[in-house]
């Protein structure tokens, strides 16, 4: 507990960090933090967005003011059972990391002194786990990836990523979902769909889940349903 | 048409030109940040809200956002609109006729819509709200995500805009009496809410983020505005790189490496890892989206008590607006 603080974001909104570091402890007392808080701020509450180590709670600021509501997260948050964590499932996710679809690999790798292939090694030899999901629609966040190929994000974004990228930032990997800008270095094609409206589930992860990828040829990648 | 086969059936309007990027919106997608969904919505809430206001519809009615102008709709049965929000020529009929306040209509009449002289995007309701199916709550379109309005998309030709029946012939029409009209200038400032990662700017930067003027750069659409200063660029950037990614909150701040503000709307990812300054006040996005590339920004501190009862007094102020009848 002594760890949380509670800052400022916006005119509605709050935003609690409950450490300097992702972790998976950190990762269950966010979940219990979330249902806490989703129980006791019904009034309040328009939306939450729980991450790797913070929760934003965004409140109708015509209900409350950001110092009653932060009392009642407090209470919330004194309320987490301590030393619950939770296991998630593990799920394969096919990768095709094809040098024509990963514009940031070679670059990558330079800049880890390593060869191409031992990025791809490192990066689907690890164990992955969904600390979020956002950004996008079905935007999932897995962690933690390799130190050796953790890699900053571009200085400017880029305005169009295609769907399915495979991208690293930081310590961070994920899947692109849908077409949309942005600053993560992209090392390959995923051809399965994140985030299906239509079909349930509507994703194939979520938070808490445990994530590998497994290296695909091109034609496997084809035959998955994806697209160069 | 595109999504009806016998218009003679339905009530509503055929679109001739969708204009340049015409959304259908509500107030907005709320409740679905946790698996990623933004919250769409006007960009302009206030002129949003005196659309719908003059048509007498409730605040969230689905309505359309017309960025630059360019629309125009066949009416297929009687009704009545308004449009508010930037200023731009609108004709039935061929006929000049007048923003903030309502316009019958009869089957038939043609609505046209010229480009945006002042401000960026003009808004169109109809009495009773188009009829939209929502989905996760809302009709806000979010092109980005192929969620909301018509199969997650901007108004194309021939697309059909279904309304209510009128239940009965209603004479009277309302307009918004001028002084509460907003004047869109070509210079806005945007009081900001001090948070999230603030203390990771030095003094300098900090100062001359809140001294200096901004352009708005090329690149400003419904999911954010990126800001320019060539001159503060390097000197305005964090003490990190970046942040672990974290909910991003409407109007949010993010400084890149590259030390070019982006302030994020309604379009906006809901989780990224860039340093923030803090958020900027709806009331003030509002004008901010009604800017185009080459117009000028300034941020100005602003409390949380301040913002609170500055959006007391703009609510105050929406219910105490009587509007006129003509």
């Amino acid at each position: 507990m002594s760890s949380i603080t509670i800052k400022i974001a916006g005119e509605n909104a709050l935003i609690i960090y409950f450490a300097e570091q992702e972790n998976s402890e950190v990762a269950a007392q966010i979940y219990q933090a979330q249902q806490l808080i989703r129980e006791n701020c019904t009034n309040e509450l328009v939306d939450l967005i729980p991450s790797y180590a913070s929760v934003l709670v965004i409140f109708d600021s015509f209900k409350c003011d950001h110092l009653q509501l932060k009392n009642k997260l407090y209470t919330c948050l004194n309320a987490i059972p301590i030393g619950n964590i939770i296991a998630g499932r593990l799920v394969e996710l096919p990768a095709y990391y094809g040098i024509e679809c990963a514009p940031d690999l070679a670059a990558l790798a330079k800049r880890a002194g390593l060869s191409i292939k031992e990025v791809v090694n490192i990066h689907q030899n690890q164990e992955y786990r969904v600390y979020a999901i956002g950004f996008a629609p079905g935007f999932a966040y897995l962690g933690d990836v390799d130190s050796r190929i953790a890699t900053p994000r571009l200085a400017t974004p880029r305005m169009k990523v295609p769907k399915g990228a495979i991208a690293i930032a930081d310590r961070q990997t994920a899947v692109y979902p849908s077409i949309s800008p942005g600053g993560w270095n992209l090392i390959g094609l995923c051809p399965t769909a994140m985030f299906t409206p239509e079909k349930e589930p509507i994703m194939p992860i979520s938070v808490g889940d445990r994530v590998k990828f497994c290296a695909i040829n091109q034609p496997e990648f084809i035959a998955l349903g994806g697209e160069l | 048409m595109n999504n009806s086969q016998d218009s003679k059936e339905y009530f509503g309007f055929i679109v001739k030109q969708a204009g340049i990027h015409t959304l259908i919106q509500d107030l907005g997608r709320f409740g679905y940040h946790a698996i990623g969904l933004t919250n769409g919505g006007p960009l302009d809430y206030q002129a949003f809200y005196w659309a719908n206001s003059l048509c007498q519809n409730p605040a969230n009615s689905s309505a359309l956002e017309i960025t630059l102008g360019g629309l125009e709709l066949t009416a297929i049965s009687a009704t009545k609109i308004a449009v508010t929000g930037a200023t731009v020529a609108l004709f039935i009929n061929n006929q000049a006729k007048a923003l903030w306040r309502s316009h019958t209509i009869n089957s038939g009449d043609i609505i046209r819509l010229g480009f945006a002289k002042r401000g960026m995007r003009a808004y169109l309701a109809v009495v009773g709200g188009f009829q939209i199916p929502k989905s996760f709550g809302s009709s806000a379109t979010v092109c980005r995500e192929s969620i909301g309005g018509l199969q997650g998309k901007a108004l194309i030709n021939n697309d059909f805009l279904p309304i209510k029946t009128l239940s009965a012939k209603v004479e009277v029409d309302f307009s918004l009496p001028e002084k509460y009209r907003p004047i869109y200038m070509n210079e806005v400032v945007l009081r900001t809410i001090v948070g999230y990662q603030y203390q990771h700017f030095s003094r300098l930067a900090q100062q001359l983020f809140f001294s200096s003027e901004f352009t708005v750069s090329e690149h400003c659409d419904r999911m954010g505005y990126r800001l320019a200063n060539d001159n503060i660029k390097s000197h305005i950037s964090a003490d990190i790189d970046g942040v672990l990614s974290e909910g991003i909150c409407h109007g949010a701040i993010q400084i890149p490496a590259d030390g070019q503000p982006i302030v994020l709307l309604n379009d906006r990812q809901t989780i990224g890892g860039y340093p923030k300054v803090g958020a900027v006040i709806a009331l003030d996005t509002n004008k901010l989206a009604q800017l185009g590339q080459g117009a000028k920004v300034y941020f100005e501190e602003i409390s949380m008590e301040d913002a609170h009862n500055a959006n007391l007094l703009a609510q105050q102020q929406f219910k105490c607006t009587t509007l006129q009848t003509c």
